[in-house]
């Protein structure tokens, strides 16, 4: 107990760390440029605590429970040799990252609460989270779906560039047909995907099998993977937008 | 102070969130890879505090984190502060230069400070046998991410299209791609998503959602939103040049030290 107390400790010292220069960068201009009051600064501060407390039991609780294991599944995967596991294991591991992701659910529910003060959708508590559910299901399954394409690549070495660009002109052609309210969403949505759960998994995953397939180098094939989770959400969530639109 | 209402039920809903990942993965490992579990209370403790984590993380998300971005935009905006003594405002983007000063420093400070990029820089310098650099990396994409906030406030504030940015973005990264060093080109491709982490993502979505709330005539829904985007391009851009630049002055510096040098030696440490 008194060691998992402590090196709690340490995570929360390392949070503390990693906060540090956005507190500083906030905190330099508020009393130099804008020189005005903080509003609330209590709600702020203990806000701000609750953020560090949060972000440390969550990435804590992390490296006790699941990245041990989902990276030891993926070495053990990558090297039983079986596709069809292979690419369910993938599949699922985007997906169940994604759902799980606070950043989206945070910018989701901005999102929703945009859209529904924009009149795009009602503005009621339940038009409000299918939305939020409808949006984060989307991404899940874009993740999922850009892991599987992205593992396949690794197996039979397809060219990364040549899948990006490819990517890149479907991104462009969806937004050339989506409704204009839904593509800073969308491009939004690429980013926000790959953070805190999904990449030391699917990094993992990525140099976990390259490393362990023959002629695969595990620097060129090994990275591409966190690219295609960024990439496919803007396509999926800009075909979402289309189809609510059109319903 | 109310904590505890949303405080529950936010932990009830991320129970419901984390528990499909930790079933499927215990799933796997028993009935696929035919496993055992180790240590499963170590396993459970994990578990508890990955959902009290993420319910703390959120509530204080909502109390903290956007507030703070949108007051920043708020006040970054106000007319009072705009003026800085002129009698009257004409609208005019150089208005809002501590808008993108602030959005430079943000995003520099966040960068250099994401614990998955540290990750990812020093998996690169293993995998690469020390050609890149831990800290070369990390300030390359620390670079990228400040311009592209930046620029992404730019946007907000002069109302151009989001696609119009994106689509010479990628016209950018293609070009890059067909110089650059091949061993760069994966990473740089997954440096772009590495940067937006679960403290930056919240902190600058609220930063651009206040600054089209407050800019006249624009609008959240459709000019808000981008910031992100820009913030995992931009670093693709940097990350490529960065790797072009070591490049061209390691050509550079071989020409000087020995002009004799076969050709084909030279060109083949590039290569690597």
């Amino acid at each position: 107990m008194t060691r998992i107390l402590r090196s709690l400790w340490k995570h929360v010292i390392r949070s503390a760390r990693d906060l540090a220069p956005i507190i500083l960068v906030i905190g330099f201009f508020q009393y130099f440029i804008l020189q005005q009051p903080l509003d609330n600064a209590l709600a702020l501060a203990s806000g701000a605590v609750l953020v560090l407390l949060g972000l440390t039991l969550f990435v804590y609780g992390l490296e006790l429970a699941l990245f041990p294991i989902g990276e030891s599944l993926a070495y053990a995967l990558a090297r039983k040799g079986s596709v069809f596991w292979l690419l369910t294991f993938s599949f699922l591991l985007g997906f169940g990252t994604t759902v799980a992701e606070p950043a989206l659910t945070a910018v989701a529910n901005e999102a929703a609460q945009v859209a529904a003060g924009a009149g795009a959708i009602g503005d009621t508590d339940e038009a409000r989270s299918n939305y939020v559910l409808g949006l984060r299901i989307t991404v899940a399954l874009s993740v999922g779906t850009a892991l599987l394409i992205g593992v396949l690549r690794i197996l039979l070495g397809w060219s990364l560039p040549l899948l990006i660009i490819s990517g890149y002109i479907m991104v462009i052609a969806m937004t050339t047909v989506a409704p204009p309210e839904i593509v800073g969403i969308a491009y939004d949505s690429g980013g926000v995907t790959t953070s805190t759960v999904t990449v030391p998994l699917v990094a993992a995953l990525g140099v976990g099998m390259a490393s362990s397939l023959r002629d695969r180098n595990p620097m060129t094939d090994g990275f591409g993977l966190i690219a295609f989770a960024s990439l496919t959400p803007m396509i999926f969530v800009m075909a979402y937008g289309s189809i609510i639109a059109w319903i | 102070m109310d904590l505890m209402g949303p405080g529950m039920t936010t932990i009830l809903s991320t129970s419901m969130d984390v528990l499909p990942i930790v079933l499927f993965i215990i799933l796997f490992q028993v009935f696929v890879i035919r496993q055992p579990l180790r240590d499963v209370r170590r396993l459970a403790a994990g578990v508890v505090f990955t959902i009290l984590g993420l319910g703390l993380f959120l509530v204080g998300l909502e109390q903290a984190l956007f507030p703070l971005g949108r007051l920043m935009a708020e006040q970054l905006t106000h007319p009072e502060f705009l003026m800085q003594g002129a009698d009257t405002l004409d609208f005019h983007w150089t208005n809002y230069k501590w808008v993108y000063v602030f959005a430079l420093a943000i995003g520099f400070a966040t960068t250099i400070a994401e614990p998955a990029l540290l990750a990812v820089a020093m998996k690169a310098n293993e995998t690469s046998g020390g050609a890149i650099h831990v800290w070369g990396l990390r300030v390359a994409v620390a670079i990228g991410v400040a311009v592209g906030v930046s620029l992404g406030c730019f946007r907000i504030v002069t109302g151009l299209p989001l696609q119009a940015f994106i689509l010479i973005g990628y016209i950018i990264v293609v070009i890059q791609t067909i110089w650059a060093p091949r061993i760069i080109i994966p990473l740089a491709y997954d440096s772009g998503g590495v940067t937006t982490s679960t403290v930056t993502v919240p902190l600058i979505t609220a930063l651009g959602l206040g600054l089209a709330e407050t800019v006249p005539g624009r609008s959240p829904l459709l000019d808000g939103f981008g910031l992100v985007a820009f913030a995992s391009l931009f670093p693709i851009i940097s990350v490529l040049a960065y790797a072009q630049l070591s490049v061209l002055r390691e050509r550079y510096a071989n020409r000087r030290k020995t002009s004799t040098r076969n050709e084909a030696e030279s060109i083949s440490k590039e290569v690597i």
